[in-house]
């Protein structure tokens, strides 16, 4: 039979980390990029919980709600930047906002 | 005893505090004057208390010691003060005469922008000057060293609106300050070759003490005293640093008369008074010592000769009195030096403060018509004394005085270095000759600067020649008060040869015994020859000067025509003399120019191109880099993201494959 191991869960984390990642270098849009960002913390969230299982510590999980806290906070805090940056430029897209450079 | 010795030196610096911060608000010249004046006077009063004192006492030396002032392993520096015969004398000198001159300014100085400004730094003058006298050991004295210099400058730059006042103050500054580096180097060695012999001490009771611990003639005495000499040739305007003195004439003329006349520049000879276990101990620098004031003597004498501003033919005469009192340090008349020290302060004051009594008049003249001729310059004055009678009188007796004339002060003092130039076991005849060429120039520069002011024709321009007259009391007081000490100060020291005859004992020389005599008998220093030798070279320097009177009198009176004449078939040398040798520009050449060229070097091709291309360069490089980096900077969120991401990827690839 097929057991599922800390390893499977890891090479999932591991896969969304890497997905998240992709997209937030790749995409254009600010609303993908953001949820490209809660994708890298909920693989990061799932090796937690995995370890916290497999070790039977429970460090892991009760840093896990502190992970999908500041995820809520930012998530609101993002959103409401991107409406002001929406209303200012009619757009989303982060290749306009290059105000801040050399 | 002599607990407030300390006194002597502060009431100075009191008046100049007060004058300092308040003369301003005063505004009262006479309130401001009479501070200044009070505080000279009472140091004066305190320092008569003190010589009588130390005359009925039996230990001659005192010291007190107000304060402890560095205490640094083996150093160890009190606020010392001491009075002996020696300090005793120059505190009489410097309070008296400061006390004179300090009266005189309240009339001279009358109406001057500044004139509170002018007693506190005659006061502070004052000041520097008692503590160099009652200093105790080197580094209280050498306050006062430096003190003396700083107000030199102060009071000669006083005027300093005008471009050549500022000058002559900087260069006697600059002059200056090579002589205290000679002063300090010294006090080093000194300090360093004592303490070798277990010795640490700057104090001058305890250098006397051990001084015969360096040995007689050893190299490094012979440096030491070297050293200390090149500081009195700054301070007291000897060869080869003189040149500050005749500049230092752009100051108010009180100024001349004190401190570059009376006092300040007789620092040096003190000092060798106060060192002469020292320099006893060094006939080396001894022999140095008479060469440099004989010549001094001599050459200045010279210039003198052709110099027609009234105070510049004085203030050559004061270098040339001072190569004499050099002169006599050296060849071991210690006494005959501080004693012509003294006579000289007093002629050499009235001299100078009647100087200053004719420019006043003749400025006054000048003001008063509307015109600026120079009222210093000799060619426009002339027959003054009928106009000026009691300038005219006090200053003639101080001329007679400083030609040498028997009976008057200079001659006694004069007299005696001759004579110790001569027979002295450190002395030599060539030293005498010196002395005594200077003595005939002496004289006839000194009549011809009399002949020329007061004598035959007013030669002033006529429309201020009836606004010439007397100046007031409070001038002409101080004037004949130094007049009168100049005629009988030198009864005091009458050699022995000549009080022998008429049972009068040399009182100076005797009061200074304690200070000088054992000195010179444990090295075996004295003059020895007999009665009518001594007599006839007093005879000779006698007649010398009267042959200098003589065609002085021949030249500016009898035939005024003849200076001319002599000046036509003598031009060049005549020029040469006229232009002081040329030595300025010689040093201008040599010395000053090179070390402007050298600073200037220093500033643009050094500092400039060097330190600051340094400087500037690593700025450079930091920009030059940074313009390259900032295009990192693109602004997009996702060159951060994706740099930030390869961070991550290149170091934990390190890890993993290392």
């Amino acid at each position: 039979m097929f057991t599922v191991t800390v390893h499977h869960y890891l090479v999932v984390s591991a896969i969304l980390f890497s997905l998240g990642t992709i997209g937030v270098l790749t995409r254009r849009n600010a609303i993908v990029v953001f949820m490209c960002i809660e994708l890298m913390l909920n693989g990061v969230n799932l090796s937690f919980i995995a370890l916290s299982h497999f070790l039977g510590n429970m460090d892991g999980q009760v840093f896990v709600f502190f992970v999908m806290t500041v995820a809520a906070a930012e998530a609101a805090v993002g959103l409401a930047l991107m409406i002001a940056f929406f209303k200012h430029k009619e757009s989303i897209d982060v290749e306009d906002f290059n105000l801040l450079k050399w | 005893m002599y607990d407030k010795l300390w006194l002597i030196p502060f009431f100075p610096l009191l008046g100049c505090l007060i004058n300092g911060l308040l003369g301003n608000k005063i505004k009262n010249e006479k309130i401001i004057g009479g501070i200044g004046t009070l505080a000279m006077v009472s140091s004066f009063v305190l320092s008569c208390k003190y010589f009588f004192q130390l005359l009925g006492d039996t230990v001659k030396t005192h010291e007190i010691v107000v304060a402890s002032w560095i205490t640094v392993g083996n150093l160890q520096v009190d606020w010392g003060f001491m009075i002996d015969p020696l300090t005793a004398v120059m505190l009489l000198v410097v309070s008296g005469v400061g006390s004179l001159i300090h009266l005189y300014s309240i009339g001279y100085m009358h109406g001057e922008e500044g004139y509170f400004r002018y007693f506190s730094y005659l006061n502070l003058f004052a000041f520097a000057m008692l503590m160099l006298v009652t200093g105790s050991n080197a580094v209280v004295m050498f306050i006062g060293w430096e003190g003396v210099g700083l107000c030199s400058y102060l009071l000669i730059g006083y005027y300093y609106h005008k471009k050549s006042a500022s000058d002559a103050a900087k260069k006697a500054f600059v002059v200056n300050r090579i002589g205290d580096f000679g002063f300090l180097i010294g006090l080093f060695v000194l300090y360093w070759s004592l303490g070798s012999h277990g010795i640490w001490t700057t104090n001058f009771l305890e250098i006397g003490k051990n001084a015969h611990l360096l040995g007689m003639g050893s190299t490094v005495v012979t440096l030491v005293t070297l050293c200390f000499f090149l500081g009195c040739t700054g301070k007291s305007a000897q060869i080869p640093l003189y040149t500050w003195l005749p500049d230092a004439m752009e100051g108010p003329t009180p100024v001349s008369a004190l401190i570059h006349a009376a006092t300040m520049v007789t620092a040096g000879v003190y000092m060798i008074g106060r060192m002469n276990t020292l320099f006893a101990l060094a006939p080396d620098t001894m022999m140095v010592v008479a060469v440099v004031g004989g010549v001094t003597a001599f050459f200045s004498a010279t210039i003198g000769l052709a110099q027609n501003d009234i105070k510049r033919v004085l203030a050559y005469s004061t270098v040339s009195q001072l190569g004499y009192m050099f002169l006599a340090m050296g060849v071991g008349a210690f006494t005959a030096g501080i004693f012509h020290l003294m006579t000289h302060a007093f002629f050499k004051a009235c001299l100078f403060l009647g100087s200053g009594s004719v420019i006043h008049a003749m400025h006054h003249a000048y003001h008063h018509a509307h015109l600026h001729d120079d009222a210093q310059d000799m060619r426009n004055m002339g027959g003054l004394r009928k106009k000026m009678p009691i300038t005219f009188l006090t200053f003639l007796i101080s001329t007679i005085a400083i030609a040498g004339i028997p009976g008057f002060s200079g001659f006694f003092s004069k007299d005696e270095i001759l004579w110790w130039a001569f027979a002295s076991t450190r002395g030599h005849v060539a030293l005498w000759v010196l002395g005594a060429g200077a003595a005939g120039m002496t004289a006839f520069y000194m009549f011809r600067l009399v002949f020329m002011t007061f004598f035959g024709e007013q030669r002033t321009n006529a429309k201020a020649k009836d606004h010439v007259h007397e100046s007031p009391l409070v001038i002409t007081l101080p004037l004949m008060i130094l007049g009168f000490l100049a005629l009988i100060g030198g009864y005091v020291g009458i050699p022995h040869v000549m009080g022998h005859m008429v049972h009068i004992p040399n009182y100076f020389a005797d009061f200074l015994a304690p200070v000088f005599a054992p000195t010179q008998e444990l090295y075996h220093i004295s003059a020895h020859g007999t009665a009518p030798a001594e007599f006839g070279l007093m005879g000779i320097s006698v007649g010398i000067a009267l042959c200098g009177i003589f065609l002085a009198y021949v030249m500016y009176i009898k035939n005024p025509a003849l200076p001319g004449r002599f000046v036509a078939s003598f031009t060049g040398l005549w020029r040469a003399v006229f232009n002081k040798w040329y030595v300025d520009e010689i040093y201008d050449a040599l010395v000053v120019n090179p070390t402007k060229k050298f600073g200037t070097f220093c500033w643009k091709g050094f500092d400039v191109r060097v330190v600051d291309g340094i400087v500037n360069g690593v700025g450079k490089l930091i920009n030059l880099f940074s313009n390259a980096l900032r295009y990192t900077q693109t602004g997009f969120a996702h060159n951060y993201a994706m740099s930030m991401a390869l961070g991550v990827v290149v170091i934990l690839a390190f890890y993993v494959f290392r």
